[in-house]
């Protein structure tokens, strides 16, 4: 990416699309968290991103890695529970891979270094039915639609939200291992993962973003599933 | 169900100011943050001990903020884990340069924010060790934890963590002794009546006029057995063999018999002299019984009771000064 100015736009456009997807999701978070968790998700996570939006936004001057850590903070500060620390924590955590800004292969180790923290401090591995879930296909596949596949970035980021809506999926049939789900036990089997949700949405709307910033000449095989175009008109900057 | 509350939101804050105003002398208040830490904290030249978790447990935690045992405690919302920024604040307003040790219960919310808390601490310079307390013997995992919950015996941890510290122990010295402590101790509850958090204002689950729940948690969170009511002897009787189970203490204990918040101080000493002639049939000696709320889930009617298995050290350590509003020796 160009520009230490460019890659600010992208990132106050991408906070704001994910604020917006939230807030527009919340009800149905929280409808899938009441069915195995207390219900709070969704509005824990859209209260953390409207914090989110106006703590980026007051930071003028700052770099790249200083306004991924700062939109960390805010998270931690206003989620509260469980996920403050596992969205606001790993986002603060990775952030130190972005000192060089945004590549490809800055944004391969983000999403590594965000991977692990997130494992590290929730314990959980894939098919504990949490947002490992969701984000490890992800990560991998993004790796290596980078790396080996030597794919350009924004058509590994729209595969790499293919393997994290297969991985949504995925946690439907599980029976939850970790987090408050896991009190359920095999009550927990059927429903799908609010976390792994979250993480689906947070990624699509990463994916609107590239699309808008990175070079559009690429052949994205895998679309955006779900980017109706009135919020893309609503979300303009 | 009836409450003493104006706006359920401001709850924790008006008990905040209100812990204040009742000892000046001993807490104080971080500016802008639901901290509290005594009076004179950053205390010169000694490791802080700080604790913290979910409102909705007084007296803990500030409660055993003094000398001798706590220098900070967080508070969360009721029955919510404080956000690790307000723990990393209060990490650091306690740090006077030798290092600060956490008391965590072992809560997925509490652990991992505290975590976080420490991380963030120290980028700014300050050690941090946590030391997490998993002293309920009444379940492998519940609703909110892996691995067993932490609960009333994480006092014994603030007694004897903040006793070291107060010694002039260093960080290592005050996490060994504390760990000491959450090896050698169990507790285990009954509830007899459901809490109500200010939010919800009903009952968090329902339990029959003519039913009690053994090995529950603080936060309503079930239990493990659910029976008909018992007589005092009984429940102090299973709680206790249960715990000893556990602990399989030899010599000399210390015990706890704590009240959710719900029962009086009467009935809580009916159940401390069954305790007590219990331990005594299983030849154990009693050094110390204390009996009153340390760990409370709002008005829960019910009990927990904890055991501590004693040496020379941990003994001595506990006899140490301890001037707290909810603890004192």
């Amino acid at each position: 990416m160009a520009s230490r100015e460019t890659e600010r736009e992208a990132i106050l456009e991408a906070v704001d699309r994910i604020a917006a997807r939230i807030e527009s999701e919340k009800q149905h978070l929280a409808d899938l968290d009441s069915a195995i968790g207390d219900a709070d998700h969704g509005a824990n996570l859209d209260r953390g991103f409207q914090a989110v939006v106006e703590k980026i936004e007051q930071k003028d001057d700052a770099e790249t890695q200083e306004l991924v850590k700062t939109a960390g903070m805010a998270l931690i500060s206003k989620v509260g529970g469980a996920s403050g620390p596992l969205y606001g924590g790993s986002c603060m955590h990775a952030s130190q891979e972005l000192e060089d800004g945004i590549t490809a292969e800055t944004t391969v180790a983000f999403a590594e270094a965000y991977l692990e923290k997130l494992r590290d401090r929730g314990g959980a591995e894939v098919g504990d039915k949490t947002m490992v879930d969701a984000l490890t296909p992800a990560v991998h596949t993004y790796k290596k639609s980078i790396e080996v596949d030597e794919l350009p970035p924004l058509e590994a980021l729209a595969k790499a939200v293919d393997a994290a809506e297969r991985g949504v999926e995925f946690t439907v049939p599980l029976k939850a291992a970790k987090g408050r789900a896991s009190y359920l036990g095999w009550r927990s089997v059927g429903h799908q993962d609010p976390g792994a949700t979250s993480t689906l949405l947070i990624l699509e709307e990463l994916l609107a973003t590239a699309q808008v910033y990175l070079d559009g000449n690429v052949d994205v095989t895998a679309a955006s599933p779900t980017i109706p175009d009135e919020d893309v008109e609503n979300q303009g900057e | 169900m009836k409450k003493l509350v104006n706006d359920p939101a401001a709850v924790v804050d008006e008990m905040l100011d209100g812990m204040v105003a009742a000892y000046p002398e001993e807490l104080r208040r971080v500016e802008d943050t639901k901290v509290l830490v005594r009076t004179a904290a950053p205390v010169d030249d000694k490791v802080a001990v700080v604790s913290g978790g979910g409102s909705g447990h007084e007296p803990s935690h500030a409660g055993f903020l003094g000398e001798g045992m706590l220098d900070g405690a967080a508070a969360g919302e009721v029955f919510t884990s404080p956000t690790a920024d307000e723990l990393s604040e209060m990490i650091q307003a306690c740090d006077a340069g030798a290092g600060v040790v956490c008391v965590v219960k072992n809560y997925e919310g509490d652990v991992m924010n505290f975590e976080t808390a420490a991380e963030m601490a120290e980028m700014e310079g300050v050690d941090v060790e946590l030391v997490v307390v998993d002293d309920d013997v009444a379940v492998e995992d519940s609703t909110y934890t892996s691995g067993r919950r932490g609960v009333c015996g994480t006092i014994f941890v603030h007694k004897v963590a903040g006793a070291a510290a107060e010694r002039g122990g260093d960080l290592r010295e005050v996490r060994r002794v504390a760990e000491k402590v959450t090896d050698n101790v169990g507790t285990m509850g009954i509830a007899l009546t459901s809490c109500a958090t200010p939010e919800k204002g009903e009952p968090t689950f329902d339990l029959g006029e003519d039913e009690i729940e053994l090995g529950i948690g603080i936060h309503g969170e079930p239990g493990v057995e659910r029976t008909g009511v018992m007589d005092a002897d009984d429940v102090a009787t299973k709680l206790t063999a249960a715990v000893l189970d556990d602990v399989e203490p030899e010599g000399t204990v210390a015990t706890i018999v704590n009240g959710m918040g719900g029962t009086p101080l009467s009935e809580l000493f009916v159940v401390n002299r069954a305790v007590q002639e219990f331990l005594a049939e299983e030849g154990l000696e009693t050094w110390d019984a204390r009996v009153g709320e340390y760990m409370t889930s709002l008005e829960m009617a019910g009990c927990s009771i904890t055991v501590l298995d004693l040496d020379d050290e941990l003994t001595d350590l506990l006899s140490d000064p301890a001037n707290t509003p909810a603890f004192t020796v």
